[in-house]
């Protein structure tokens, strides 16, 4: 990693420091991007996307010197708090805004960068992160360090934001009541979606920001149409009379998934991916996020599945409808924090999402969420 | 509960039935409770769910979706449309945590103003008891400092930053950085 790092330029942290020595001077005379990515609440994908461009990697080498990547060089924080305002070109940030750490990271990115890109899924719509919206802070820390098969916690230990040791204070960065996206938090310049975006789509917003040949600001770094219309499958509007999980059926590879009962969410979710997923017998999950048109993308895909049902008798509708399981984690599956509510209200006496239907856990102390009034959670005011 | 609680009912009523159905509760004078405010679509095959989710985002307590016995709808198929989409949309508001008193679909013709004054009623003394419906701004505290609007942007919009309108992204060029504004 050392020798890919140091052909991307800055080479060591001292790069990164401020005082424009020698070595920064000349980068400058150079005329190269200067760089930042950063992983916020991801997976790790996104930036192993970037590792994706292959031997293009040394084209933006060429063009680029980076200043901070925590997933594969060793820059400080405090090396980009010392760079001057504005001084990086471009701060990609990828993963969802889930604890004080990221949101920091954040805001210092857009003082420190020309220009912010939310990169992938997660930064741009929440992504799978912010599926964790339907639960809130209380559920998941109860699931995870108390319900899970694997967790051992018999003295209930939970992580704290503070902790007094001999050697002085530590703390560790707040645990956020939901998972959000980047630009509930900076203004973005660029939108990068794709889970992750695709090499081709990175090396083209690269060359655009060498070249400075940029769209609008705001814009979505994908098409202005929807999968299915990039999607080489036959349409025929042929409606169905029932639903199926994927691996219950061996589909046609010629025509249209949604037309052979397969939730595909190709009809809400914004082209450019080249419809790959489709293309691979696979529905399309909608990581590409909403079409412009589009406000809500998990409702326009409730009305889409309801439009290819062919039945007008509502106990047959009923029926093929409940074989959809977990229709909140299906249509907003990269996009609960960019959705209408952003993640489940704590209604009076409503019941808290079905865990056991979408998994099966173990039956003990933990496992079931337990049921709380909004009153609950307003007295809690939302913080722990 | 909160005796002086009055929910806001949101009623999407289709033109050619249900919407005809409340002028006869009026000009029969059937009194209904004040908390529906009707929205006058010309087919409850017009409702989208987004509308519904939107209604709840923006405040309301609750959503009612009005249409044309089936068999009857003017435009032969809407309601049926509708029919298809409620039971999804149903299951989707309950995983969002929506209680499901607060959601109705009903079938209500132009002759039926005093079905109307019953369903509204039922759904008015139900919410009641159910308290306001809470949202989920004040269950995302991290975001209230940066909300500006009435409601969660939705994806893709960005506010301007500092209203500045500039499209310029062009390294080198100068951007205003709003964000600076919330350190
Ligand atoms: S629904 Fe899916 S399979 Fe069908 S055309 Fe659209 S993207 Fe292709
Ligand atoms: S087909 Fe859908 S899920 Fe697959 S890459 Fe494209 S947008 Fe993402």
């Amino acid at each position: 990693m050392t020798d890919t790092a140091h052909g991307l330029g800055a080479g060591g942290p001292a790069a990164g420091s401020p005082g424009a020595g020698a070595e920064d001077e000349a980068v400058q005379a150079r005329g190269k991007l200067k760089l930042a990515f950063f992983w916020a609440a991801a997976c790790g994908g996104c930036d192993v996307a970037v590792l994706d461009i292959h031997e293009k990697i040394l084209d933006v080498a060429a063009l680029a010197d980076i200043y901070l990547w925590p997933v594969a060089m060793d820059f400080k924080y405090k090396d980009v708090e010392a760079l001057p305002d504005r001084f990086l070109d471009v701060a990609f940030y990828n993963g969802a805004v889930r604890n004080s750490e990221q949101e920091h990271m954040a805001h210092l990115l857009r003082r420190k960068a020309k220009t912010l890109v939310a990169f992938g899924s997660c930064a741009c719509f929440g992504g799978i992160p912010s599926l964790a919206n339907l639960f809130d802070r209380e559920e998941i820390l109860d699931w995870v360090y108390g319900g899970t098969f694997s967790t051992e916690n018999p003295a209930g230990v939970r992580p704290q934001p503070r902790f007094t040791a001999p050697e002085g204070e530590l703390t560790l960065p707040e645990f956020y009541a939901g998972a959000y996206r980047l630009q509930d938090f900076v203004p973005v310049d660029y939108f990068l979606p794709g889970c992750p975006p695709t090499p081709e789509w990175i090396l083209k917003a690269v060359e655009a920001i060498a070249s400075g040949n940029l769209p609008p600001r705001g814009a979505v770094l994908a098409l202005d149409k929807t999968v299915c219309d990039t999607c080489p499958r036959e349409k025929t509007d042929k409606k169905v009379k029932e639903f199926h999980r994927h691996y219950e059926i061996i589909p046609d590879p010629e025509r249209c998934l949604l037309e052979q009962g397969l939730i595909c969410m190709g009809p809400a979710t914004r082209g450019g991916c080249g419809a790959l997923c489709p293309s691979a017998n696979m529905p399309c999950r909608g990581c590409y996020g909403p079409t412009r048109e589009v406000v809500d993308q998990g409702a326009k895909m409730l009305s889409a599945v309801a439009s290819i049902l062919d039945s007008d008798d509502e106990e047959e509708i009923r029926l093929a409808l409940a074989r959809i399981e977990d229709p909140a984690g299906t249509f907003w599956r990269f996009g609960m924090a960019a959705s209408l509510l952003g993640g489940r209200a704590f209604d009076a006496g409503s019941a808290p999402p079905d865990r056991a239907a979408s998994a099966t856990p173990p039956a003990g102390a933990g496992a079931t969420p337990p049921t709380r009034a909004g009153a609950d959670v307003a007295a809690r005011g939302g913080k722990k | 509960m909160n005796q002086d609680f009055e929910p806001k009912i949101l009623g999407f009523f289709c033109n050619w039935c249900s919407y005809a159905g409340a002028d006869l509760a009026g000009v029969s004078r059937l009194k209904y409770p004040a908390n529906l405010r009707i929205v006058r679509v010309m087919c409850s095959g017009r409702v989208e769910p987004t509308m519904v989710l939107k209604a709840f985002a923006c405040g309301a307590d609750g959503v009612l979706i009005s249409g044309c016995h089936p068999g009857d709808c003017h435009y032969q198929q809407g309601n049926y449309k509708t029919l298809r989409r409620v039971p999804l949309l149903e299951r989707t508001l309950a995983q969002f945590g929506i209680h499901p008193a607060r959601f109705r679909l009903t079938w209500i013709s132009a002759n039926e103003g005093q079905k109307l004054v019953q369903v509204v009623t039922e759904m008015v003394e139900e919410i009641k008891k159910l308290g306001p419906f809470p949202g989920t701004r004040a269950r995302f505290p991290e975001l209230a400092p940066h909300l500006s609007g009435a409601t969660v942007i939705p994806g893709g919009a960005i506010p301007a930053p500092g209203g500045a309108t500039t499209t310029v992204g062009v390294p080198g060029a100068t951007l205003v950085a709003g964000g600076e504004t919330h350190d």
